[in-house]
């Protein structure tokens, strides 16, 4: 049956029909669906593991044991897996795996927009790439089948627009894998150097034979046009290219982008006037065109930054732009705000008040750098506030020890938090890290992880007592505050900045999105107490808003966390309970 | 024949419910027998920023998005929203709006202004608007909730699609102790 299915929801459907029996992912937009999708189906097991370096180790675990695996994160996390990634790629495998990446040009949820290509061949990796939710599904199995033939991972990648555009797909049934048994061999799976010497030669080899391959392989293919203009592409790419210039050219698709095939591109390169290699980021085809001696043009006619569409191609081609309309009003900006009830405002005001040197790290809570809290000042990676923290303290000793703090969510501490202050309770910094715990995995839409007791199926689970953990690592000073109390945030605050010693502050309460959560009822204004002096402004609500020059709280957003009330001199702001 | 593909953009403030109302427009899209794609961005841009969906539909469908100068469509929750993506709109194209305003942060902070009489500024454009008050028809058909439903009722004009199709695709897709709301909110949608 013909079905719109979402790119990351192919994906695990192609998982699902290939067979694939584990998965441990670590969650990461664009693509944290495949994950919860491919959870969907009873006969696949699946859990969040606690960073995609885990996650990767364990997928391998499982296909050693002989059983089909996967893991999936997003384009970053490919750096912390990157550790087993370029190993695996010595070991190879047992039953068939496969990573799932997914890359976000424009970057409309990450810290970067690095190509993740460069993994692949720089781990020896074949890496296939869907154009659509079909491929989606069908390269999700045809990935195994090239897993289990060649002995090797093999990557899968995707991008925002596949992962988050549906398409329509056509689905088939699961064929269920026997388990391939494991078998003792300690040359191939220990990679110790007198191994791993032997080992090398046979990826070289492997890749060797992966080329020989994809000049054949049926999704690297032909459309042929115009013998005026090649264009080699791939992935969302090829469908700006199809839009722009339909069949009047001829098009190399390559569904497979490690290895690249030499001689397919030659011999199309032959038959065409002109080659353009159409690529989002960075210019891997056409940097291997021109190691082919094609004269490829690419990046001298379109951007490495950002995102393609049909217009930049149109554009870049020298087409006329389209039409617009265009208002000469300044439209506001409507970034993306802490939701009203956020349990991370009320200590992000504390800091901001007290003019506390903030270092930040990723999750809902990067949005403390938002105006008009404004509270965070460096964002790099995950769990970087805790070790950058105890960098910039070893800098400076007591100048920042008493203004500096490092603030990081619970399963971001769990992901990679817990090194960082390994390193700060053994080599004594005298740094104060906050845990903003919200219970949950917020910004990529609720996930479970190691502290929260629940796993992926929300049933019971191990959980993480990260005041023990923190003791038991010997820091001394642990505290426990409610963000939606200020006055004991900044009392906390300062204290623990006060201490000579390191110190943890757990800032506790569950998302206030949690469907367990249960809100207050509404605040209102009392509008004769008002005086108009936008004190309640400062913490940035947007349950919050002036109306005819008075503070008005607009109750369907309102979850009566009543951060502003302590906010308001005039005692304007009440709780509905309080008339 | 040529290839006409109809671009459509959902536009609104993380939360308001645009997803429910593009998977029902696939949904009636994909059951006549049109190519479709839906696309929409997840993760950080929830957090009440401003949100856009993509639905394309023709014989064949490639890319995925719409640009600007292509649509023919946009089907707005909020008034400041429908203003912010008018150069999207195809020169023929129809602004769809509700006419509820709610205050970006920077507005909310005072370090902008909410535009004023965005509807006539957009008239004076040139541009096709439908603005309804849509917030005020889904509580007279029962639920705030609805939005979304009126809008596509609205839109549903524009196609020459039989109504039963619109209403067997709201059937599979709304629990059933809700149907009739969401049926009444499609009929108040299509009625203004």
């Amino acid at each position: 049956m013909k079905q719109l299915m979402l790119g990351n929801a192919a994906v695990a459907r192609g998982l699902f029909e290939a067979g694939c029996d584990i998965i441990s992912s670590y969650p990461g937009t664009p693509s944290t669906e495949i994950t919860e999708e491919a959870a969907k189906f009873k006969e696949i097991y699946c859990e969040w593991a606690p960073n995609e370096k885990v996650a990767l180790e364990t997928a391998f675990g499982a296909s050693l044991a002989g059983k089909r695996s996967f893991c999936a994160m997003k384009h970053v996390g490919l750096n912390v897996a990157a550790d087993p990634l370029f190993t695996v790629a010595y070991t190879g495998v047992n039953a068939g795996l496969v990573i799932g990446v997914a890359d976000d040009p424009g970057m409309h949820s990450s810290q970067n927009e690095q190509d993740s290509r460069h993994h692949a061949i720089a781990a020896k990796i074949p890496m296939l790439e869907p154009s659509d939710s079909a491929e989606a599904l069908s390269f999700a199995k045809l990935a195994y089948e090239i897993s289990e033939k060649f002995d090797t991972p093999v990557l899968l990648k995707m991008c925002t627009r596949i992962s988050h555009s549906q398409s329509v797909v056509e689905t088939g049934s699961r064929i269920e894998q026997p388990v391939k048994t494991y078998e003792k061999n300690i040359q191939k799976y220990v990679m110790a150097p007198a191994n791993a010497i032997r080992r090398h030669p046979v990826v070289e080899e492997r890749l060797h034979s992966l080329t020989e391959w994809a000049e054949t392989a049926e999704i690297n293919r032909v459309e042929k046009g115009s013998s005026k203009l090649g264009i080699i592409t791939s992935s969302t790419c090829y469908q700006y290219a199809k839009e722009v210039f339909g069949d009047e050219v001829s098009i190399l698709k390559l569904g497979m982008v490690n290895p690249l095939p030499p001689k397919l591109i030659k011999k199309f390169a032959s038959k065409v006037e002109k080659i353009i290699v159409i690529e989002e980021l960075d210019p891997i085809i056409e940097n291997f065109c021109k190691t082919l001696g094609i004269n490829a043009h690419g990046k001298d006619m379109l951007p490495v930054c950002g995102e393609f569409s049909q217009n930049v191609l149109a554009h870049a081609f020298g087409k006329a732009d389209k039409p617009v309309k265009k208002l000469e009003e300044t439209i506001p900006v409507r970034p993306p705000v802490m939701c009203a009830g956020c349990p991370h405002r009320g200590m992000f005001y504390a800091l901001s008040k007290n003019k506390v040197t903030v270092l930040g790290d990723i999750g809902c809570y990067t949005l403390g750098s938002a105006a008009p809290l404004s509270a965070m000042e460096m964002t790099l990676c995950m769990g970087a506030s805790v070790s950058a923290l105890h960098g910039f303290n070893k800098a400076l000793g007591k100048d920042s020890e008493r203004k500096t703090v490092g603030v990081i969510g619970d399963s971001t501490f769990c992901h990679s938090g817990f090194t960082g202050l390994a390193s700060i309770a053994y080599n004594q910094s005298n740094s104060t890290v906050i845990i903003l715990d919200n219970s949950i995995t917020g910004m990529t839409g609720h996930q479970q992880n190691p502290s929260t007791g629940k796993n992926l199926y929300g049933e019971p689970a191990g959980k993480i007592n990260l005041e023990a953990l923190v003791r038991a690592m010997g820091i001394n000073r642990v505290r426990i505050v409610d963000p939606y109390n200020i006055a004991e945030c900044e009392t906390a605050v300062k204290e623990e900045l006060a201490a000579a010693e390191p110190s943890v502050i757990i800032s506790r309460r569950p998302c206030v999105l949690l469907k367990e959560v249960k809100h207050s009822l509404p605040f209102h204004v009392d509008t004769k107490k008002c005086m108009s002096c936008k004190a309640c402004m400062k913490i940035g609500c947007p349950a919050l808003a002036m109306k005819d020059g008075k503070a008005n709280v607009d109750i369907t957003l309102c979850a009566g966390c009543g951060v502003c009330k302590q906010m308001c001199k005039f005692d304007a702001l009440k709780s509905s309970e309080e008339k | 024949m040529k290839n006409k593909v109809t671009n459509i953009m959902i536009v609104g403030v993380g939360g308001q419910g645009s997803l429910l109302a593009s998977k029902l427009l696939g949904k009636v899209l994909l059951d006549k027998g049109y190519d479709v794609k839906v696309s929409e961005v997840h993760g950080m841009s929830q957090r009440g920023g401003s949100v856009v969906t993509y639905v394309r539909f023709g014989d064949k469908v490639y890319s995925p998005i719409v640009d600007k100068g292509e649509a023919d469509f946009i089907v707005s929750f909020e008034l400041l929203e429908a203003a912010r993506y008018v150069e999207y709109l195809a020169p023929d194209g129809r602004i769809v709006t509700n006419t509820q305003q709610i205050d970006p942060m920077p507005v909310i902070t005072g370090t902008a202004e909410y535009p004023e009489n965005l509807v006539e500024k957009l008239q004076k454009l040139g541009v096709n608007v439908d603005a309804m008050d849509c917030l005020s028809l889904a509580e007279q058909a029962g639920t705030a909730k609805a939005v979304n439903i009126v809008l596509m009722g609205h839109l549903s004009k524009y196609f020459d699609f039989p109504e039963t199709e619109w209403l067997a695709a709201l059937e599979k897709m709304v629990p059933a102790k809700f149907l009739d709301m969401n049926k009444k909110a499609f009929a108040l949608g299509k009625a203004n």
